[in-house]
């Protein structure tokens, strides 16, 4: 049943209320993004994958991220423009679209269809993805900033995960914590404040509400009919998680957000009227056909129930890590180290994690979806794929496009391949209920 | 010293035949060294590109094969991947399922964020352990150091296991010796390159350098002992050629071809071409943890490349560098296709040497290119006019 056809649903106000107050912080978020722009003011320039937004926030640095700003070039169909302007200069066809689409921003001076951002006052970033630290050289050059690259060990072998107590996993800690507090002291130097502990005790309890928030929001969907849609609203949710790490705003989001969802799982109330197949998504979205790439699965009764995405792009907020505030450096690093360790297992090592999905999120269906701009994501799909037809008998759909540059992006073939994979699954529900199968 | 040889082919020869016999084994991609090897009970332990700490394997008495790919059809490793990736990825899991090389270990690095996933995806199509060797990405940092000697540590403890014995310092210290004698016998090469150029040709000195990622080390040593003296006395005498460094040459390979093609109009009077295998700038000391030195020449006595970050080596500057070290008149910025360190390297690179005024030729290649003519003659076109520049007061 969709929220449409509950009666005292859309009285409450609650169903949809996520995707409304998402909406609204992301305006908050970059209108004061665009002041302190526009006042000469810096940021911090962050990645999705090991943001650092609680210790940032402590040095009231605010926080701009440019695969978000990006990917809003692509979802509002002006990501062309900036991609022309990157190739011009020298950058490839074949790079990650994402830089290109910042570097045009940087030159417009951080002028983007949603307001204006900062220049880097720093970057902090993580090599969760090589990109990252190939995008900060660039900022590195044209701006001549500091930029701390905070490495992460990440998991050396399949099933080979160290925890707390293991020999290896510790001194995997030590190194992330070392960094920390080196990375403290540039932050020092660079905004001339001293680092405040408890300030990062307050904005690490706000992420772990965030945590706490998100795990059970992804917990929730579990039920049938789903009450989000992992690709849509999903992708919502993505953007408070990580614009909002460390901040009460961002806590009480998520609190609200679970809230709802309980709610629409007690009434029944499925972010598709008539559920039909549920799907998972393996990749990163089609930015530049985003809601038409979603109806091609809706209009067959496809709900994305989960992705990979969500994982990986909450920089592993999925886990549900939460912080021991009585020591916060060496709790930050081992979140960090856990948090963005798992993000990078769901890229390359995640076909048992995909099996776990299947399993726990009843799924009809797995949809593969390399694209060209991201190498970290795409490289071992088709494996992770063939890998995963061996361990589990669920259809999967493998189609390749693009997150920002249309010139890949082909709707017709799309659309010509999605129908024939719902012919599929239909074709088997048939066979299962006839006992052909 | 190695109990086996695997390349006995070049012995005895003059410096023709031994060029020849390079030539005949870099070009065979059946891997005929690496099987020998295996055939005689040895083990294996294949390396992605760039740089692999091959001295703590060779302590361990096993081959440390350099696995760059190779000019080959993908016929199995294809359906393993997508579209819009490097041919390095797909040719050198090649080897591996189409049985080309055998190995006991593998292990890639973070490199870029297709190296990266290489591991799991062979780990996946393998019986043998499969790695990510994380390699620092935070070099300028005090605690990269310990990190990454933990590292060769516990990496030394997996090779241990596979080669069924432990591996003691004084091990890691005899093969440093080995490899310290390899390094500085390849600088001899490069001087040569850049010194007289007409007397090692841009092709003969990549092969030359190449065999040491395919044979145990001491044999290298002892072709590049006997091949750098009777390199020296070649009779020649210097031509009207463009001096040009080549880069982007880090991690996928051009074809042989195409560097000879270079040769052809140009002196390659330096290089990255597998910079791996030259990344130790000079000898690591013999005492003390040899680990903890390894990992000190890693991050304080290296070269440079696109895949590893340091802010204490501005690629661009070391560039602008190495084409003056060599003096050299411009410079070929080359990159792999869709190797996406490399093409975002290749702008900067383009920019800086715009600001010193040097000459530059973009390029991109793929190791299975097999036409050359067309980038020949842009090649030449580019090389006529430098050298009109030059005629021109």
């Amino acid at each position: 049943m969709s929220a449409q056809g509950v009666p005292g649903v859309g009285q409450d106000g609650l169903v949809g209320r996520g995707n409304r107050d998402g909406a609204r912080l992301f305006r908050e978020w970059f209108d004061g993004l665009t002041a302190h722009a526009e006042a000469g003011g810096g940021g911090a320039y962050v990645f999705v994958m090991g943001s650092l937004g609680e210790l940032l926030r402590t040095f009231d640095l605010p926080l701009v991220f440019p695969e978000i700003n990006s990917l809003q070039t692509a979802v509002r169909h002006q990501a062309h423009d900036y991609l022309n302007e990157a190739e011009d200069l020298g950058y490839s066809p074949d790079i990650c679209g994402y830089v290109k689409a910042d570097v045009a921003t940087q030159r417009r001076g951080g002028l983007l269809p949603m307001g204006r951002i900062p220049k880097p006052t720093i970057a902090v970033l993580t090599n969760a993805c090589n990109t990252y630290i190939k995008w900060a050289e660039i900022w590195e050059r044209m701006y001549h900033m500091p930029s701390y690259v905070l490495d992460i060990p990440g998991t050396r072998e399949a099933g080979r995960q160290t925890w707390r107590g293991d020999g290896a996993f510790e001194k995997d800690r030590s190194y992330v914590t070392a960094q920390l507090r080196e990375l403290i002291g540039v932050l020092e130097g660079v905004t001339g404040r001293r680092f405040d502990v408890d300030r990062l005790r307050e904005t690490m309890g706000y992420a772990n509400r965030m945590s706490r928030g998100w795990k059970r929001v992804l917990e929730l969907n579990r039920g049938r009919p789903a009450p989000f849609n992992a690709l849509s609203d999903g992708t919502i949710y993505l953007g408070v998680c990580n614009g909002f790490r460390g901040d009460e705003r961002g806590a009480r989001y998520f609190e609200d957000l679970v809230e709802e969802m309980e709610v629409k799982r007690q009434r029944g109330v499925g972010t598709l009227g008539d559920e039909r197949f549920r799907l998972v998504f393996v990749g990163v979205p089609c930015y530049p056909i985003f809601r038409r790439f979603n109806e091609m699965f809706m209009e067959h009764g496809g709900t994305f129930v989960h992705s990979t995405y969500l994982w990986f792009a909450s920089g592993g907020a999925n886990v549900g890590w939460e912080y021991d505030l009585t020591n916060p450096i060496e709790s930050l690093a081992e979140g960090l180290l856990v948090g963005v360790r798992d993000a990078m297992d769901s890229m390359f090592f995640q076909t048992q994690a995909l099996a776990r999905m299947i399993d726990d999120y009843e799924v009809d269906g797995v949809v593969f979806h390399p694209i060209k701009s991201c190498r970290t994501v795409s490289t071992g799909l088709a494996d992770n794929r063939r890998a995963l037809m061996t361990l589990r008998d669920t259809p999967s759909l493998f189609i390749e496009s693009d997150m920002m540059d249309k010139r890949v992006v082909s709707e017709a073939q799309l659309k010509n391949r999605i129908d024939a994979f719902f012919e599929g699954l239909r074709s088997r529900r048939q066979q299962i209920a006839a006992g052909t199968r | 010293m190695s109990p086996l040889t695997v390349f006995p082919e070049w012995q005895g020869r003059d410096l023709d035949g031994i060029l020849r016999a390079c030539l005949e084994l870099l070009e065979d991609t059946r891997f005929p060294t690496a099987k020998r090897w295996r055939d005689a009970g040895g083990r294996t332990v294949g390396h992605f590109q760039v740089y692999f700490p091959e001295e703590i394997a060779h302590a361990a008495g096993l081959l440390p094969f350099k696995v760059r790919g190779a000019p080959i059809e993908p016929k199995h490793a294809d359906s393993h991947f997508g579209s819009y990736l490097c041919s390095i990825l797909k040719s050198s899991l090649e080897l591996a399922l189409s049985g080309r090389v055998q190995l006991d270990l593998f292990v890639s690095h973070p490199i870029c964020d297709a190296a990266r996933n290489l591991a799991a995806v062979w780990g996946r199509n393998a019986s043998y352990p499969c790695q990510i060797l994380y390699l620092p990405q935070n070099a300028g940092s005090p605690s990269a150091r310990p990190y990454l000697r933990d590292e060769y540590g516990r990496l030394r403890d997996v090779i241990a296991s596979i080669a069924g014995r432990e591996i003691t310092d004084h091990d890691v210290r005899a093969s440093i010796e080995v490899f310290n004698e390899n390094r500085a016998l390849l600088r001899e090469l490069y001087a040569m390159k850049r010194t007289t150029p007409w007397r090692v040709a841009a092709h003969e000195a990549y092969m030359l350098t190449a065999i040491a990622g395919l044979v145990p080390r001491e044999e290298h040593n002892d072709l590049l002992r006997a091949v750098l003296p009777l390199l020296g006395e070649r009779e020649g005498r210097p031509q009207d050629r463009i001096r040009v460094v080549f880069e982007g040459g880090f991690c996928e390979q051009p074809p042989f071809d195409l560097i000879r093609a270079i040769g052809r109009s140009c002196y390659v009077v330096d290089d990255d071409l597998l910079i791996g295998l030259r990344w130790i700038l000079s000898d690591i000391p013999l005492t003390g943890d040899p680990l903890e030195r390894l990992a000190e020449g890693y991050l304080e006595r290296s070269s440079y490349s696109p895949v590893q970050h340091d802010p204490r080596k501005p690629k661009e500057k070391l560039l602008l560098e190495r084409v003056r070290a060599a003096d050299a008149r411009a410079v070929i910025v080359a990159a792999a296709k869709m190797c996406e360190p490399g093409l975002e390297e290749q702008v900067t690179y383009v920019h800086a040497l715009d600001e010193a005024r040097v000459p530059y030729f973009v390029t991109e290649f793929e190791e299975g290119m097999t036409s050359f003519d067309q980038l020949e003659i842009q090649l030449e076109t580019f090389v006529e006019n430098l050298l009109f520049a030059e005629e021109v007061p």
